[in-house]
């Protein structure tokens, strides 16, 4: 088992002589690997295993481990009516921010996939809202949804949608609508480009033979565009899913409090506040390392179904 | 999420394609139609939404207190006293402190990342060594771990290490990461022909000198593409900061956000905070534009 850097992947040479391998070679591509390992091994999996020893015992964040409890933290969190809200509001919230985001970002694609003049600054500027960060959009949005001065009021109010100013913030359906405007606006145009590169790669001749075939634009778009570019829409789908589900910023600056409530009803509470307000504010680490635990699941299970359900249309 | 692992194969075709639109376009009818009025108006509409609520903050950070925010139509337009909110943001609060702390943990973690992910990119796109597919799908199974499920034992364990409150604790559980490792795997492979290690290594370079004077230099857009997108995320992010961190030595994002706290907000003020945090980024990626749209667009595979 020489190690070498090799000419040919997964075939040998006859013709050449097995050259002796140099003694550090054995050890270098180790080398070269080993950071990574180490700081994942360190920072990200120790922990998130950790996370596990943690939700079976008593736990304060300051003063550290206390008694076993086994799995009390996780019948307590089954019997708090506040984990079935904000298992709720997350599902809810990602929801509404993935599927218009996704469905808007493949529109975006196919309009820029055209000939286009100035075709570099379109993208360029679409991918604007990506620089900047959760925070500052959190704080933009928060104004521009505000009840009295808000912008969102302004326009709806004019143009007869609504009667009187909403109240954003108060009820479970706005705020998870105004949360998820966040979350669309900032990755939109990032989801559009990937859709877009995976356009640019469908074959030219398929496009030709709709064309010849008398195909309408919106057709060719579903039946050869779609297919052909599938598995980058399964791979976004993924991890819309692993991002969408773990909100944390958005939710939490949307009321200005930062108490991780979620409002005074908890209306747009997700679990990633929940876990920081029990980890962080409350300190209770053991109970906190549950709703990780819990929301792990969740994701993992979403996750799995977008997966299955992508995988299902493909073969359809 | 912000560096989106990249991995489909039809992204490389995609780049390859690009390098001649031109002639394509020339060969044969149009693959697709050209776009009309309705799609530029679209197009312009979008445009719009996505640079609106940056240039509102702007308009509302020109103005000279919250009054403007009160009358019956929302601000559109700049007033003059941009220059002097700004200062009183420095004035009021620690924000030198904490664009030093937001540079600083940026800027190492994007260097850091490049060289060790090209590092252990070039070893798994190369070298041939026991076990190399298996650690392989490792690094492809933690993209798509989600680390900020581990949160608590982290922080505790930056504690015990003594890092808690320090810039590295922001730094060090970030130094490398496994969609880099990944990214820089796809572009060494794609952009580096075998022949050239080969060659480098009849010349008698040992591997380290072929990866430097080979390997990086032939990946130099990649890198640069996954440095910036390290660089961007570092400076935007928000949890992790907001816990390792006291709030008194933060980053950008915590002192954005306690602009923003308290009792009475003042809004020209806050707004100002975003612009200021804002710009330097929106600035760097201007010039980049180009480059970083290319580079998402092949999912940074191709340089």
């Amino acid at each position: 088992m020489a190690v070498q850097a090799h000419p040919t992947p997964g075939r040998t040479r006859p013709g050449r002589p097995p050259r002796r391998p140099r003694p550090e070679r054995h050890l270098l591509p180790y080398l070269f690997v080993a950071p990574f390992f180490v700081v994942f091994g360190v920072f990200g999996l120790y922990p998130l295993l950790q996370t596990f020893w943690v939700s079976l015992h008593d736990w304060d964040r300051l003063a550290g481990q206390g008694a076993w409890v086994g799995f009390d933290n996780f019948t307590r969190l089954l019997e708090d009516s506040d984990f079935y809200t904000a298992t709720f509001n997350t599902l809810s919230i990602f929801v509404l921010s993935t599927v218009p985001q996704l469905l808007a970002a493949l529109g975006l694609a196919w309009l820029l996939d055209r000939r286009l003049r100035a075709r570099s600054a379109w993208r360029a500027l679409i991918l604007v809202p990506q620089y900047v960060s959760v925070v500052a959009v959190a704080l933009v949005f928060s104004q521009l949804f505000g009840r009295d001065f808000g912008i969102v009021n302004w326009v709806l109010e004019n143009l007869g949608v609504i009667g009187a100013p909403v109240d954003w913030t108060a009820d479970t359906w706005s705020s998870h609508l105004a949360i998820s405007f966040m979350v669309m606006w900032r990755w939109t145009g990032y989801n559009a480009l990937i859709f877009l590169a995976a356009m640019q790669a469908v074959p030219r001749d398929l496009y030709e033979s709709a064309q010849i075939d008398g195909a309408s634009r919106f057709l060719t778009f579903r039946k050869v565009t779609l297919p052909a570019i599938r598995p980058t829409i399964v791979f976004t789908v993924v991890i819309s899913t692993i991002g969408g589900l773990q909100l944390f910023a958005e939710p939490f600056l949307f009321d200005q409090q930062g108490n991780a409530e979620g409002g005074a009803e908890h209306q747009f509470q997700t679990l990633t506040l929940m876990l920081y307000k029990y980890g962080f504010i409350n300190n209770d680490a053991g109970y906190a390392s549950a709703v990780s635990w819990v929301l792990f699941l969740v994701i993992a299970v979403v996750a799995a179904v977008n997966f299955l359900l992508a995988r299902r249309s493909e073969r359809r | 999420m912000a560096v989106t692992a990249p991995t489909r194969p039809s992204a490389v075709r995609a780049d390859r394609r690009r390098s001649g639109p031109r002639t394509a376009a020339r060969r044969g009818p149009h693959r697709l139609d050209g776009a009309g009025p309705v799609a530029y108006a679209l197009l312009a509409a979008i445009t719009a939404a996505s640079v609106f609520p940056l240039y509102w903050s702007f308009v509302v950070a020109s103005h000279d207190d919250n009054s403007v925010l009160a009358g019956t139509t929302p601000p559109l337009v700049p007033g003059g006293h941009l220059i002097e909110n700004i200062q009183r943001v420095f004035e009021l609060s620690a924000f030198w402190q904490a664009l030093g702390n937001s540079l600083i943990v940026a800027s190492t973690t994007a260097v850091s990342n490049v060289l060790l992910s090209s590092l252990a990119g070039f070893a798994f796109a190369k070298l041939r060594f026991p076990g190399r597919n298996a650690l392989l799908v490792c690094v492809v199974v933690t993209v798509m771990v989600p680390t900020q499920l581990g949160i608590i034992p982290l922080y505790m364990l930056v504690t015990d290490m003594g890092m808690y409150g320090r810039l590295s604790a922001l730094i060090v559980p970030a130094l490398v990461s496994a969609v880099g490792v990944f990214w820089m795997r796809q572009a060494i492979e794609e952009n580096i022909p075998d022949e050239l290690i080969e060659a480098a290594r009849m010349d008698g370079a040992g591997l380290l000198r072929t990866y430097w004077h080979v390997v990086v230099p032939g990946v130099r857009t990649t890198a640069t593409v996954l440095g910036m997108f390290t660089f961007m995320f570092a400076w935007n992010d928000y949890f992790w900061p907001l816990i390792a961190l006291p709030p008194e030595n933060g980053t950008v994002q915590i002192a954005l956000n306690q602009l923003a706290a308290g009792y009475y907000t003042d809004y020209t003020l806050m707004l100002a905070g975003v612009v200021v945090s804002v710009l330097p980024v929106l600035a760097v990626f201007t010039v980049l534009a180009r480059r970083i749209v290319s580079g998402v667009m092949a999912g940074a595979v191709k340089g």
